[in-house]
């Protein structure tokens, strides 16, 4: 790390100001990502804008029946909320399986979500949760999708002093639950080798009425993939749905070769992961049906 | 059998299990390792390093860097004495030339692997060091490389050095190549052997470079005098390693030298080298100041250790009723940037667990543009291991055979000699594999998708110089120093042995492990030699202070030493017609000033009369049908440990070891890009086991004692490592039905296996 | 550039120090207050040697930054034990020879007490996957994990005598 200003600002204003003043300026939330980053050299930032000390960063609360978390808020207490593991579980089990307990207790899904990495944990359950990032910044706020965060690997979409503020949550019908999991070769403390994230609404007679199905590391981003989501929609998880998934996740998936996994067997896995995590949420729903 | 009955049955203390001495300051946070050292005036080194994997150092401009405010020192290779090739380490260690090792230390003319050093420097702070390293300015001239094993040993690979002149083989060639070495040992008659087989086996298996993984990052603190006397402070397996290597690398005198071993966060072979000792005394030297360094995790991948990639090609000849008949195996081992590999250890090991009448294995040392290997847990027996063992499995299958019987028909047996010409004695590999085939494990049924793997290790252990002081205080307690590193608990033994054979309680006795100034030499803390000859000399030392005790008492009752019994720390008096009150240790020490002067001993010997020690481990896994995601469901280790002083320390060995071993196995290894730069130098993507990958490890203690040692002791540490490879490679083989004969095992590996075809 | 001045609760006791803003706090504990229990093996949140407690969470302190800790509780190794009384998780660690090298002791100990305040009867399994963090590289967990366990239940003891 070489030297930079460190500021904890109180308010959303000065924190836009000071992230504003240069390119170089960077945001502090968890750190996880950062820290190391600063360390290997990789980033090196004029300014580091600590957004914790902003009321209402840290801390989840429950708004027209759905959450909305500060963006200053660690995983670890997203699983200690028991109203929001019991409407997104697949959600807070993305978020939990960040690092390990210590990074826990730092790691942010909205850190884990800008610093735009396709292997980010927390995203694709966030993603197919349908979550939306409220972004502040020097024109003011807006609201946006949170795949559309993300541009490509280490790159996401927010301009010179933006910064997410609040990830939100929709309200839950009943039938409604989520899943992730996620491929390893260790069996914590890595990134995922392939991630899934399901999220179903099931009615009362387990029909599938509304699917969503995203992927993590198959692609530059985490994918949404809508024909996944659409040949489990009508089905009550029969073979014939999850075979039709399966190859929509197949078609969708555009992995590279690294050193985590070879692009074959991303491929191979990617569908393996999708049908496990969707059984999984498709009880969970049943069970809140 | 002769060899079991115990040599001393009635210990007192000897294979209890009490808390090391050093353990207090462990679980509260003030044990002093090296990084935790400071001194008034201190400077922040830190090392500049090669990006390319080989390159020429056209020229290192360091002015930029010294002009910059806070810069104490600027160093290079310029700054190291150019050592002659005959100079070697303490004990004529040719393996240990200097002069490769001040050229890995600081790259000298060319840079041989990414993360070679190439300068460093010393600041006031660790932000003007960092700052500094980018304002020298090195021009390299970078030339193709090779990391791969096989490919550098093709004729027109990338040379690493002009003067490399394969040594070893009946003639010398001509042509200058990667290979520094071959080795051979042989028996027999192999072509005979491999006719008269009914069954010949032939495989090639292979491993990827691995890292000891210790979790203390190298450190030390060094601060040399204006008249030239040194002290360094540092984290090793071996003070009297650093001072020797240290003073031959920048050209001082031993005397003038003083190493402080502080507490050693972890080693398994990896602190028996050094890497920045040598820099932070020639920084100190230049600055006039102290001067530490710390390493990053980063550079601790990059630039020290790991273990070399290996290609072992195995060939086995058996008779139907299992007979190993004949056994050919050539093994290739990488070195890294300079020579040195322990491929030696591997054609003395690969075979030595059995008694293969026709036999030869052939070793070639091969130099990489990758980091020089250093030593780790058995070095080079855990690949050999990972390929015989591996093929014995593939051969009980063909035979229709249990893999335990196979190894019990060819277990080499007492009186037998090893391939390598020592005569086996007091050896317990037979009863070592019943300890396994006794076990509830051995028989426990197997669900789906599960395997179960058998794989047998072996280790020589070692001897070899040890310096000892014991010393008896005025108020009957004991100090012992002894001057090798404690990696794992040999202050604790140290003081048992003693404890024992003067008949004090352990809590009496206090080991230190001394600086290189306070105690005699003593080799490295390796090759699983300390409990073996630190405890020869520090009973020897004891018995003398016995003896010497008995005289002091006689002196004070005015009786011969031989008129005076010595037992449980009180000395009685035999001489007929006396009734003298019995004097307790502390009694006779206290009068010591008067009655013979100070009650110390010590002791100074080069052990002999090692025995070897074997290891049979039993491994179950399940592999996920669809992800090829490996679990170790369940995991036994029996050892002949000779006698275990300790027995949770003892334990502690075999199970760090077997997960050492099952990391290997399992997902550990070195990913090189095209450029040659590591890609995966951080423990997130380096992926060694942690606590949620593993089960309890079940340990078996056979004794088998070595009676050279009064105790019994043989020496634990490293064999728990060569077994496990082909224990999880055969279990994962025995899940999925098909071989995998790379390593590591990872997922994306064993499902490639288990789709094709 | 200027120090940042930082005013936190360490172990209990008020501590005020200086230090650069790019400092680590594992770095400001150990260099600023002396306290190098906590150690460094990755600085990367990979291995858990310098687990302490931040306003009752555990973290690595080696991915804080020193001036994030203004105002802040900060619990450390050094302050497990009582004076010369040890907490059970210390004595169990001692009496299994959990420890070989002890580098990554001070760690583990921080992370597994914070576990048995939240879950004072863990399973082997929960234990495990509580301490993935916590890389130990001599002992292959075994004995760590049966030293928690019986610590565990020491507390549990302690808990229903009071």
């Amino acid at each position: 790390m070489t030297g930079f200003q460190y500021s904890a600002p109180v308010s959303v204003e000065e924190a836009v100001a000071l992230l504003a003043v240069d390119g170089k300026a960077r945001l502090l939330a968890g750190g996880t990502d950062l820290m190391v980053q600063m360390r290997s050299g990789r980033v090196a930032p004029s300014q580091v804008v600590d957004i914790k000390r902003i009321p209402g960063a840290i801390g989840i609360r429950q708004e027209n029946g759905g959450f909305v978390i500060g963006a200053g808020t660690s995983c670890a207490a997203l699983g200690e909320h028991a109203a929001l593991c019991a409407a997104w579980p697949g959600v807070v089990e993305g978020a939990n399986l960040i690092g390990s307990t210590q990074v826990q207790g730092r790691a942010t899904m909205a850190g884990n979500l800008c610093n735009a990495s396709p292997a980010a944990d927390s995203v694709p359950a966030l993603v197919a949760a349908g979550a939306r990032c409220l972004v502040v910044g020097p024109q003011g706020q807006r609201e946006i999708a949170v795949q559309d965060i993300p541009v490509t690997p280490g790159r996401n979409s927010l301009a010179p002093g933006e910064f997410v503020l609040e990830l939100r949550l929709p309200a839950r019908p009943a039938g409604a639950s989520d899943a992730y999991l996620r491929a390893i070769p260790r069996t914590e403390m890595d990134i995922a080798v392939v991630g899934a994230g399901v999220n179903l609404v099931v009615a009362p007679d387990g029909t599938i009425i509304e699917a969503h199905v995203a992927l993590g590391a198959v692609a530059p981003t985490v994918l949404l993939v809508k024909d996944a989501g659409a040949a489990l929609v009508g089905s009550k998880l029969d073979d014939a749905a999850l075979q039709r998934m399966e190859q929509a996740v197949s078609a969708a998936c555009k992995p590279i070769s690294d050193k985590r996994g070879t692009a074959e067997y991303r491929k191979s896995i990617a569908a393996v992961l999708a049908r496990r995590t969707a059984k999984i949420a498709y009880q969970r729903a049943g069970e809140r049906s | 059998m002769n060899d079991m009955k115990p040599i001393k049955p009635d210990f007192k203390i000897v294979g209890t299990r009490p808390v090391r001495p050093d353990g207090v300051d462990k679980v509260t946070g003030k044990a002093a390792y090296a990084a935790d050292m400071a001194m008034p005036g201190m400077l922040h080194g830190r090392i500049k390093r090669s990006p390319h994997a080989h390159a020429r150092i056209v020229s290192i401009d360091t002015r930029k860097a010294l002009a910059l405010k806070g810069v104490k020192a600027v160093i290079t290779a310029e700054d190291f004495p150019e050592l002659d090739p005959s100079i070697v380490a303490a004990g004529g260690e040719a393996h240990h030339n200097m002069a490769n090792y001040s050229a890995n230390c600081m790259a000298r003319g060319k840079a041989l692997y990414e993360g070679h050093a190439v300068a460093a420097v010393a600041a006031t702070s660790p932000s003007i060091a960092r700052q500094a390293l980018e304002l020298i300015e090195v021009v390299y001239e970078p030339m193709p490389h090779v990391t791969d094993l096989l490919e550098a040993m093709k004729p027109d690979a990338p040379l690493l050095h002009d003067n490399m002149f394969t040594q070893g083989l009946p003639e010398t060639p001509t042509k200058a190549s990667n290979i520094a070495k071959f080795f051979k040992q042989e028996r027999g008659n192999l072509e005979e052997g491999f006719a008269s087989a009914d069954l010949v086996f032939e495989q090639r298996y292979t491993t990827q470079p691995v890292h000891q993984g210790y979790i203390e990052p190298h450190a030390c603190v060094a601060s040399v005098s204006a008249d030239g006397q040194a002290m360094v402070w540092c984290s090793s397996q071996g003070q009297f390693m650093v001072r020797d290597f240290s003073a031959k690398i920048v050209g001082m005198n031993q005397a003038d030298l003083r190493v402080v071993p502080a507490e050693i966060g972890g080693g398994f072979g990896g602190k028996t080298v050094v890497y920045l000792e040598p820099l932070a005394i020639v920084l100190s030297r230049k600055a006039g100041r102290p001067v530490k360094i710390v390493m990053s995790r980063d550079e601790v991948f990059r630039a020290t250790g790991p273990t070399s990639a290996s290609v072992m090609d195995v060939k086995i000849g058996v008779m139907k009723d299992g007979r190993i008949v004949a056994g050919d195996v050539d093994c290739k081992f990488q070195a890294g940037g300079f020579t040195g590999s322990p491929v030696m250890a591997a054609t003395m090991t690969a075979l030595a667990s059995y008694d293969v009448p026709h036999c030869r294995v052939t070793g070639w040392d091969i130099v990489t543009n990758t980091p020089k290997v250093a030593a780790y847990r058995a070095p080079a027996a855990p690949n050999a291991a990972f390929a015989v063992e591996s093929a014995l499995d593939e051969i009980a299958r063909e035979l229709g055979m249990d893999p335990m019987t196979l190894r019990e028909i060819n277990a080499v047996r007492n009186g037998m000699t090893a391939i390598y010409g020592a005569p086996l004695q007091h050896i317990g590999l037979v009863e070592t594999l019943d300890a396994i085939k006794q076990h509830p494990h051995y028989e426990a049924p197997l669900g789906p998708n599960q395997g179960r793997g058998l794989a047998v290790g072996f280790w020589f252990n070692g001897g070899g110089e040890s310096s000892v002081t014991v010393s008896i205080n005025p108020d009957g307690t004991v100090s012992v120093a002894t001057g090798t590193p404690d990696i794992g608990g040999s202050r604790a033994s140290s003081a048992m042995m003693v404890a024992e054979a003067l008949g004090v309680p352990y809590e009496k006795v206090r080991p230190i492990v001394a600086d290189t100034a306070s105690v005699g030499f003593n080799e490295i803390t390796g090759g699983s030699r300390v409990t073996f000859s630190n405890g020869l000399a520090l009973v020897r030392a004891s018995e003398q202070l016995v003896d010497e005790i008995r005289l002091r008492a006689g002196l004070i009752w005015d009786v011969p030493a031989d008129q005076v019994a010595y037992a449980d720390g009180i000395a009685t008096c035999l001489a007929p017609d006396r009734a003298e009150t019995p004097l307790l240790l502390g009694e006779i020490a206290d009068k010591a000033a008067h009655f013979g002067g100070p009650l110390s001993k010590e002791v100074a010997l080069n052990a002999d009369g090692v025995a070897p020690c074997f290891g049979v481990h039993l491994c179950d896994v399940e592999v996920d049908p669809d992800t090829g995601n490996v679990t170790v469901l369940r995991y036994t280790a029996a050892q002949d440990v000779g006698r275990a002083i300790h027995p949770s320390y003892v334990e502690g060995q075999i199970q760090g070891g077997a997960a050492q071993g099952i990391g290997w196995a399992l997902n550990e290894e070195y990913v090189f890009n095209a450029k040659g730069q590591m890609e995966n130098s951080g423990f997130l993507d380096y992926r060694m086991p942690i606590a949620s990958d593993l089960p309890m490890i079940d340990t078996i203690m056979v004794e088998v004692p070595n009676p050279v040692h009064p105790y019994g002791v043989k020496g634990v540490g490293e064999v728990p490592i060569v077994p496990p490879l082909a224990a999880v490679a055969n279990a994962v083989r025995d899940a999925i039905g098909k071989r995998i004969c790379d390593l590591p095992l990872s997922p994306t590996r064993i499902h490639a296996a288990m789709t094709a075809g | 550039m200027s120090k940042v001045y930082v005013s936190s609760v360490v172990n209990g006791d008020p501590v005020e120090f200086l230090c650069d803003a790019d400092t680590s706090l594992l770095d400001a504990l150990r260099d600023e207050l002396g306290l190098t229990g906590a150690k460094e093996g990755c600085g990367t949140g990979d291995c858990g040697a310098c687990s302490i407690m931040l306003d009752g969470r555990l973290v690595c302190s080696c991915l804080v930054l020193g001036p994030e800790a203004e105002g802040r509780q900060i619990d450390t190794i050094e302050g497990m034990a009582e004076g010369s009384e040890l907490h059970p998780l210390q004595r169990q660690f001692l009496e299994h020879a959990a420890l070989q090298c002890g580098f990554c002791t001070p760690g583990l100990l921080v992370a597994s007490k914070a576990l048995l305040e939240r879950n004072p009867d863990p399973s082997e399994t929960e234990i495990r996957f509580w301490l993935a963090g916590n890389l130990c590289r001599c002992t292959g967990y075994d004995k760590i994990i049966r030293a928690v366990q019986d610590a565990a239940a020491e507390l549990r003891q302690e808990r229903s005598v009071a």
